[in-house]
């Protein structure tokens, strides 16, 4: 029964493979950090990784999730409204909403699941959902799995906002739906003009703050601090899988009815584990590490301004960003991959992405910061990215 | 603001016809591990209490083994804590192709690729595999998971009516012009506790050439003589094109999911599932849990033989004792109630006498069929056991049903 | 359409969805039961009535009016089929 298929999907591979679109997976075998091991024996530097703070291996937070393991055990084998809610789920929750200034907080498996369950139990085909057309991959899929009508705007066009707000005037309600930070350009959404428009015209805003919390606004609450907007979105989601940890986990803050329905009707909520004691833990002291000082905060602030001030004056091409994420431009596919070859031989692991996860003739490097890099990693990344640069002539040229 | 009073009472006012409808979803907080006793908090704020939980999915007793959280002890040591990146950046860890060969070994397949969660996975996989010329055709009791997955695929769906191979074989027949032909069940139904007649639907896709996808979440390492799940019970390891399970339940109990079967079914997933590609996977410190939980059950049967004779007590004493139990041999084993509310009520009862179990009512099972659902795990002694069958001899004849036939129930309380 | 015709297209669709979705001997499906907002056929299961309906009458109902308000009872079901006979 299977031969047909097998054919049919080996066919596919192999298309998959010719276009040059197969994604090949690195091993490492160490923790994540600055610096990595792979299982070539290399230690490189890492870039790529959405470890912004340094916390994915913090001393700290895996002493709690040991402390844990002991009070808690390792899982908790039940959904949250069987037998499967912790006191630290509770914790959690509410130490979330104090971070961001909201009135309540509900735990998912991942940020993937809570995009993907936020939608469905609040909007109806009566209403309708505005959404940033560089959202990311699990916004969509919520999106999708909901009945709102649909309306798009373009990338932080604040006109084209206007308009679809003016198209869907008839619908009962209107969420606004924006990444804080887009992960492929770095930029920050315009939420305070994003906020007046939703007055204006009386919509509701959700904020994706995977990419921008712990990273935006001094105190690294996020794109809501940045634009002095703390307390005022009616939802926030985020992760624990990124700046916040770094193992898994996502979250859906704001407006206290808004959760409580969330926690009654959301499917990934309700058909599957939460995460795990260990990681509500880690979390947990996360929260208070990040609210007792501001030094990792300041700490990645300044590792992307010296980043972006030298590779500037180095005379690479970069967007400007708000984030931790500075997009090198190649524009070149190949040049994408054969620079990031390049930079791993020096020692420095990044990534190049091309179409189509970036638009067509758009391919660039994409370098993360994080506060676990010492200036000597800055520098040294610098220097491989000069002399690399130099080698294949793209300093200091136009596109 | 734009959060207006109109759209905070429209939310309000559907709570509290949630709450009218006596389906509102209060969580009760443990504070312990989890484990055959634990202690919980309910309602929020009230003291702890001490109580035999017989609602998990801990069906091995592996959620606190000593062995298990030594395991991710060292995990967290020699790995560290989170990964901070998706698998085709900078996320996997060598631990993470280890554990996709233990399941592989395991289960009997070709390759497996982890996930989030089985949620994930169920969610993910469809869409990665199959196109609007295909066809999904599901048992209509398959997991919430499964039906967002197929919402999420362009390919058409049909349905046949729970467990029914004629019904199965029509669809096939019915569905015969389709470029590919997907067949979709659980192995073991969770409200149920029945399990899927594999054989019989190995040999009809076989005669009418479709694939055949298994969830075995509440299957996975204590269904089968060896614990490999329903196709190991059914005699057909190695049949089964797809097999999505959990780590969140006997393996484990923390958090994980997989789609096992054939290697170019998974590298498909690798490449095109999208919770794969745009969410992080399993924590290496939960990797190295479940490997370890890999390991326990490779080398012994004792935890699932246990189980089962575990299960075997529980189901006797309770129709000895005159209930009325969903026919079945696995360790979900449903004492029916019928009429909502009971289950409510003798859900309480049950909790004041140190007991924790669940009722389960309408949507989540068919109208007119509320029960308690209990779950029995190895880590249940003989003790848990029986005092959890006098305590619901108590409640039983406190409401007065025990011995009662369905009719009778009904009679008594409604539908 | 005739009133004889009507009754009997009605009785024909009930039988259908009687042997297709009710299995057990308690329910009692009437021309007006809902189907799919009472949970007795869920929206995935209404492939199977539309195959059905399409081979039987002859007709094509476009997937844009197959909705699940459409196929909600045995009288909306007979109405959409009609909607498409006179055509």
């Amino acid at each position: 029964m299977y031969n047909q298929y097998q054919d049919y999907l080996r066919s596919q591979i192999h298309e998959i493979k010719e276009a040059g679109l197969y994604k090949n997976e690195r091993v490492i075998v160490s923790p994540q950090g600055a610096e990595i091991t792979l299982n070539t024996g290399q230690t490189v530097l890492n870039f790529c990784a959405n470890n912004y703070l340094g916390l994915s291996s913090n001393a700290r937070l895996v002493q709690a999730a040991k402390n844990a393991l002991e009070t808690h055990g390792y899982g908790m084998s039940s959904v949250r409204f069987i037998c499967g809610t912790g006191d630290l789920h509770k914790e959690l929750e509410q130490k979330l909403a104090d971070f961001f200034g909201t009135e309540d907080t509900i735990l998912y498996a991942a940020c993937f699941d809570a995009n993907g369950g936020v939608f469905e139990p609040l909007l109806t085909s009566e209403d309708a959902i505005i959404s940033d057309s560089l959202n990311h991959a699990s916004i969509i899929d919520g999106v999708r799995l909901c009945k709102a009508q649909r309306y798009r705007y373009e990338n932080a066009d604040m006109e084209d906002l206007e308009t679809q707000l003016q198209l869907s005037q008839e619908q009962r309600f209107r969420l606004i739906v924006t990444d804080g930070v887009f992960s492929m350009d770095g930029n920050v959404a315009p939420l305070d003009r994003i906020y007046e428009l939703a007055n204006k015209y009386n919509a509701m805003v959700m904020v994706d703050e995977s990419h921008s919390a712990g990273v935006v606004g001094e105190t690294g609450r996020g794109v809501t601090e940045l634009h002095n907007l703390r307390g005022k979105i009616e939802i926030i989601t985020g992760t624990l899988g990124k700046a916040f940890g770094g193992a898994i986990g996502g979250f859906t803050t704001g407006k206290k009815e808004i959760i409580e329905m969330l926690r009654q009707r959301s499917r990934p909520y309700l058909f599957s584990n939460s995460i795990p004691p260990l990681v509500a833990a880690a979390g947990i002291k996360m929260v208070e590490m990040m609210t007792e000082t501001n030094e990792l905060q300041d700490k990645l602030h300044h590792n992307t301004r010296y980043f972006m001030d030298k590779m500037l004056k180095a005379g690479f091409d970069i967007k400007p960003t708000q984030s931790a994420i500075c997009a090198v431009m190649l524009y070149d596919a190949k040049l994408s991959q054969e620079m990031a070859a390049k930079l791993l031989n020096e020692g420095i692991y990044v990534t190049g992405f091309y179409f189509p996860v970036v638009p067509k003739d758009k391919a660039r490097i994409r370098v993360q910061l994080s506060a676990a890099h010492e200036t000597e990693h800055l520098d040294k990344a610098i220097a491989a990215f000069i002399k690399v640069g130099k080698d294949l002539g793209v300093l200091n040229i136009i596109k | 603001m734009s959060y207006s009073e109109k759209t905070k009472n429209l939310y309000l006012s559907q709570l509290t016809d949630i709450r009218n409808a006596g389906i509102f979803k209060e969580e009760r907080f443990i504070h312990s591990s989890q484990a055959a006793d634990i202690e919980v908090e309910f309602p929020s704020g009230s003291d702890l209490k001490r109580v035999i939980n017989m609602c998990s999915n801990n069906y091995l007793g592996l959620s606190s083994h000593p062995e298990v959280i030594r395991a991710a002890h060292d995990g967290l040591e020699s790995r560290g804590y989170g990964m901070s990146s998706v698998r085709f950046i900078c996320g996997t860890q060598d631990l993470h192709r280890e554990l996709e060969n233990k399941v592989t070994e395991f289960l009997g397949t070709e390759d497996t690729i982890l996930f989030p969660s089985c949620m994930d996975a169920n969610a993910g996989v469809f869409e990665a595999i199959l196109t609007s010329e295909d066809i999904m055709i599901s048992d209509r009791l398959v997991h919430a998971s499964i039906i967002d997955g197929m919402r999420l695929c362009s390919a058409q769906h049909d349905t046949f009516k729970h467990s029914s191979m004629e019904h199965l074989e029509e669809k096939l027949l019915l569905h015969s012009d389709k470029r590919l032909k997907l067949v979709i069940t659980d192995g073991v139904f969770s409200m149920d506790g029945d399990t899927a007649r594999l054989d019989e639907m190995v040999k009809l896709c076989e005669k009418y050439d479709a694939l055949l996808l298994v969830d075995d979440s509440h299957a996975s390492g204590f269904i089968g003589k060896t614990g490999r799940g329903t196709h190991e019970l059914c005699n057909v390891m190695g049949k089964i094109d797809i097999i999505t399970t959990t780590f969140g339940k006997a393996l484990g109990g923390a958090s994980g999911g997989c789609v096992s079967g054939r290697k170019e079914i998974v590298e498909m997933c690798r490449q095109k599932a999208r919770p794969y590609l745009f969410s992080n996977t399993i924590a290496p410190v939960i990797v190295s849990g479940v490997l370890k939980v890999f390991d326990i059950l490779s080398a012994s049967t004792e935890r699932r033989d246990k189980l089962e004779r575990n299960a075997a007590f529980w189901r006797k004493g309770l129709t000895d004792a005159g209930f009325i139990l969903k026919e079945g041999n696995t360790p979900i084993v449903p004492v029916m109630l019928f009429n909502a509310k009971l289950s409510q009520d003798f859900s309480k009862d049950l909790y004041n006498e140190g007991i924790y179990a669940i009722g389960f009512f309408f949507p989540v099972v068919p109208n007119g069929q509320a029960r308690i659902r209990t779950q029995i795990s190895a880590g249940h002694e003989m003790h848990h056991l029986e005092t959890a069958l006098e305590k619901f001899i108590k409640v039983g004849k406190k409401q007065g049903i025990l011995g009662l036939t369905k009719e009778q129930i009904i009679e008594k309380f409604g539908l | 359409m005739e009133e004889d015709n009507l009754n009997e297209m009605k009785e024909m669709i009930l039988k259908y969805v009687i042997k297709e979705y009710i299995d057990d001997d308690d329910t009692t499906i009437t021309y007006e039961t809902p189907l799919i907002s009472s949970g007795y056929v869920d929206s995935f299961s209404m492939v199977s009535l539309l195959v059905f309906l399409e081979n039987k009458f002859k007709i094509k109902i476009p997937p844009s009016k197959a909705t699940p308000e459409a196929f909600d009872s045995v009288n909306n079901i007979v109405a959409l089929v009609n909607q498409y006979l006179n055509k």
